[in-house]
């Protein structure tokens, strides 16, 4: 018996199988990047100053070319104000100006003509803004997926465990929630909340989303509830919360942990959407949705660096982690393909 | 038959009066008092008295949900709020628009994705075939939203092919000219997903006994898989359309909002930019039952296609 040694655990094959896939860890890397960014951006060690105005309005990408006409058209200098012999202030003021002269304000630093990736309408740079939209993207991503496979694995545990008429109260709430398109739940949610905010959308998202781990940790709760396992930690008296979180739980948290990776991209793609429309994050806070919003008025002038910017970055992060989460799913569940 | 879709309708009544005290608690509960959302910035106490009055939200709950579901009931949900418009007519004339988008491009869908997905799943794990679904998978990764707002100033601001938006009054004009560019991008973004999705559909089923027993009784590949194969994935492939039929209604409204087409989804998203909650609440509950009513259909179905199935 004592040679034997201790068999690898699911998570260590697990991660065993993802290290084979080469696709699964360059995706797996993308993440993290785009992770390490988000955490360096809200800990303002980079990206803190996206909101100066370092460039002139709607400044081209330096690469494009269009920059040198621009910078070669000399721009006009402010006309001096012609004296007004009628103006009561006039005395004050050029008093004031006699007063202040030593003193005066140091000139703004003159503004970028280019910049590495354009700007926007105010001149902020979009490489800085797209990382700052992108932490609020992901962070309402991520809280809301993990509030949904919580709030769905609580249930699906109890409906799972207990059966019987608690099973069904917790069906006629899935049946509820199913029946009502999930769009259009979050624009009613959304409608009757009637206030925007970080928050707010993630309990939005969150408080809708969560039927489909729902459907599936029940499932597994049905199937774990008889083992021989859970029939023995009965058997020494561990109560039924003992047995559902601390002997059960462990053994169902990899379809839970999917079901987040799954819905984490799903609402990224639906926070852009509210925020778009204006139902998601407030006038100040710069999102994906909202830095879409304003480029599509842009692109009517020309302007196509914004959502060319915006757009990468998120079809990036998404086809990434959707390669991950598809990676993730066959290394934990290898039954199913 | 008849016994299995009296006792499915049955069925429905307890999830149906859940979506009605759902609704009624967001709305009643949540949303506030609209008394105050109606009356304006500038109110005094007697407008906010008369409004609720009208509104029968000084009376307690339980008349209010009384009449809520007499609302239901007889398709008089009264006015709406912003416009005056009724409610009932405001549906009605928005169901039109809709449908003349989303009925033609459901079926382009489902047919372009059965014939893609057939052909994929014909050389399956080739080279075309990965890249096809590596392909996939960055085109799912894109936001609606790009592919309309690129779209509509490629194809129709710059090239002029389509009208930038709007809406006539005859139907083929509508179709021909109005909905086509918005059935396009529909088909650009959906054709991703369907053809993932039909494909493992597809693959679910090619490796059963009765494929090679068709093969081996000599039939072509060809026959094998639009005939055989194709009637056996068909089950999956109902239900996902008649289930994401309701969805679509209100699936569409961005390319509704974008191309101004006076439809149910852009209702949907007017009506919450005014908080308009009668026609939020109605379009709410009748799509809820309409949901039902398809997951029914798509159960008659079934058995059409497969005679194997029983209802019971």
């Amino acid at each position: 018996m004592n040679q034997l040694s201790a068999s690898p655990g699911l998570w260590a094959l697990a991660w065993k199988r993802l290290q084979g896939d080469t696709v699964a860890m360059v995706a797996l890397g993308v993440v993290a990047l785009f992770l390490l960014m988000l955490v360096l951006s809200a800990r303002g060690v980079i990206v803190a100053d996206w909101e100066d105005e370092v460039a002139v309005s709607y400044a081209p990408p330096g690469f494009s070319g269009e920059g040198r006409t621009l910078a070669a058209t000399p721009v006009a200098a402010p006309l001096a104000v012609p004296l007004n012999e009628l103006d009561p202030l006039a005395g004050d003021i050029a008093a004031l100006r006699a007063g202040a002269g030593g003193a005066r304000i140091a000139p703004p630093a003159p503004k970028r003509t280019t910049l590495a990736f354009g700007a926007d309408k105010w001149g902020h740079d979009i490489i800085k803004k797209t990382i700052k939209g992108a932490e609020t993207s992901i962070v309402v991503g991520l809280a809301a997926a993990v509030l949904a496979v919580t709030l769905g694995t609580l249930f699906g545990a109890f409906a799972g465990y207990y059966g019987g008429i608690v099973d069904d109260l917790f069906n006629w709430f899935y049946s509820i929630f199913t029946s009502i398109p999930s769009i259009l739940m979050i624009l009613t949610v959304a409608a009757v909340l009637h206030q925007k905010g970080v928050t707010t959308i993630v309990l939005i998202l969150g408080l809708t989303g969560w039927t489909g781990p729902f459907r599936l940790i029940r499932s597994e709760y049905i199937k774990h509830k008889g083992r021989e396992y859970v029939m023995a930690a009965d058997a020494i008296g561990a109560s039924s919360m003992r047995k559902m979180f601390s002997h059960i739980l462990p053994n169902v948290s990899h379809v839970a942990l999917v079901q987040i990776s799954i819905l984490v991209v799903g609402f990224i793609k639906a926070e852009v959407i509210l925020s778009f429309l204006g139902f998601g994050v407030p006038v100040g806070v710069v999102s994906w949705g909202s830095m879409l919003n304003e480029a599509q008025n842009e692109l009517i002038l020309g302007k196509w660096w914004q959502i060319t910017a915006t757009a990468s970055a998120m079809a990036l992060l998404v086809t990434a982690f959707s390669l991950f989460t598809d990676a993730l799913r066959d290394a934990l569940d290898p039954k199913l393909k | 038959m008849l016994g299995f879709v009296l006792r499915r309708l049955w069925q429905m009544l307890p999830t149906m009066a859940g979506v009605v005290l759902l609704v009624f608690l967001l709305f009643n509960w949540v949303g506030g008092d609209p008394a105050f959302i109606l009356a304006g910035k500038m109110a005094n106490a007697d407008d906010i008295a008369n409004i609720r009055r009208q509104l029968g939200t000084d009376q307690p709950y339980y008349v209010q949900l009384w009449i809520f579901v007499q609302q239901i009931v007889t398709f008089d949900f009264g006015n709406a709020w912003s416009t005056g418009e009724p409610v009932r007519h405001i549906i009605a004339s928005r169901l039109g628009p809709s449908l003349t988008v989303l009925v033609p491009l459901t079926i382009l869908e489902t047919l372009f994705g059965i014939a893609l997905a057939l052909a994929v799943a014909f050389v399956r794990g080739s080279l075309t075939d990965r890249s096809v679904m590596v392909a996939c998978t960055v085109g799912m990764s894109i936001s609606i939203l790009v592919y309309i707002v690129v779209f509509q100033y490629g194809f129709a601001y710059q090239l002029g092919l389509f009208p930038v938006q709007g809406w006539g009054e005859s139907f083929c004009e509508n179709l021909l000219r109005y909905a086509a560019l918005p059935i396009l991008i529909g088909l650009a973004v959906s054709i991703a997903p369907t053809l993932r999705l039909y494909r493992s559909f597809v693959l679910d089923e090619v490796n059963q006994d009765y494929v090679r027993t068709a093969r081996a009784k000599g039939l072509s590949e060809r026959r094998v898989m639009w005939v055989h194969v194709l009637r056996n994935a068909a089950i999956p492939i109902i239900t996902h359309v008649m289930a994401n039929l309701p969805a679509l209604l209100i699936g569409a409204f961005l390319l509704e909002r974008f191309f101004g087409i006076p439809g149910i989804g852009r209702e949907v998203i007017l009506a919450v930019e005014r908080s308009d909650f009668p026609v939020i609440k109605a379009i709410t509950v009748y799509v809820a039952a309409a949901t039902m009513v398809f997951n029914l259909l798509a159960d008659l179905l079934y058995q059409a296609v497969d005679p194997r199935v029983q209802l019971k």
